[in-house]
């Protein structure tokens, strides 16, 4: 398993990555409104990536994405979900109270507040569930972390 | 709801599952495995679970299927070079 795969397998992939990674972040950031939401945002994210991994092999995909990024992206990502948690218990209301958080010259248009605090978990749930599902597979990817 | 698309859903369901534990092969069982997970999804769909089956198709029939392939690749010794 070395991305010794078709060129037609590496150029389908080449081609379709992006538009997976855009489909990823409309379902993140359309998780608020209707069907979709972080956990499966990030899990296509996920995808895309491991999608790249098995045409390209292990070396070319942590080039792209290396373990040192993924594991500060993940940390992030949480921070960012538990940093919004706690700034509504920071304004008085229960964790991740969305309306407590007032928001200085905007916070008349509901649809500004939406996209910072409701958008910001999600994306914060996104990145994190994004970079354990990529930790995770090249975990178990022949020649990753675990010994065989 | 279609009736009729509920009724062959939950039949391909049944009968997926069961391949899905009387094939031999592990690499078969998992494949039939994410076909379960595609119909569970559909499933979901008719039963207004829109996001419940987004999880589905992404994590059941995506993710798990991988990382089941991987285990395998791991455990049984073959496909290595």
């Amino acid at each position: 398993m070395k991305g010794d795969e078709s060129v037609i397998v590496r150029t389908v992939i080449r081609l379709m990555a992006p538009f997976i990674q855009i489909y990823g972040l409309y379902v993140i950031f359309h998780g608020g409104g209707g069907p979709g939401g972080g956990f499966q945002g990030g899990v296509i994210l996920a995808a895309s990536i491991i999608l790249y991994v098995m045409a390209f092999g292990i070396e070319e995909g942590q080039a792209k994405l290396t373990e040192k990024i993924n594991m500060i992206m993940r940390t992030t990502g949480l921070l960012i979900y538990s940093g919004i948690g706690a700034l509504a218990i920071l304004f008085g209301g229960k964790f991740l109270d969305y309306g407590a958080v007032p928001l200085p010259f905007i916070h008349h248009i509901p649809e500004v507040r939406a996209i910072l605090i409701d958008g910001g978990v999600e994306v914060g749930v996104g990145i994190t569930v994004m970079a354990v599902m990529v930790t995770l597979f090249y975990e178990f990817y022949p020649g990753g972390s675990i010994d065989d | 709801m279609i009736w009729a698309l509920d009724i062959s859903m939950l039949i391909f369901l049944v009968i997926s599952a069961v391949a899905a534990i009387a094939v031999k092969d592990l690499l078969s069982s998992v494949i039939i495995l994410s076909l379960y997970s595609l119909i569970m999804a559909i499933v979901w769909v008719e039963l207004r679970a829109v996001d419940v089956a987004f999880t589905e198709a992404a994590v059941g029939a995506g993710i798990t299927t991988v990382l089941f392939i991987l285990t395998i690749m791991k455990t049984s010794g073959r496909y290595e070079e």
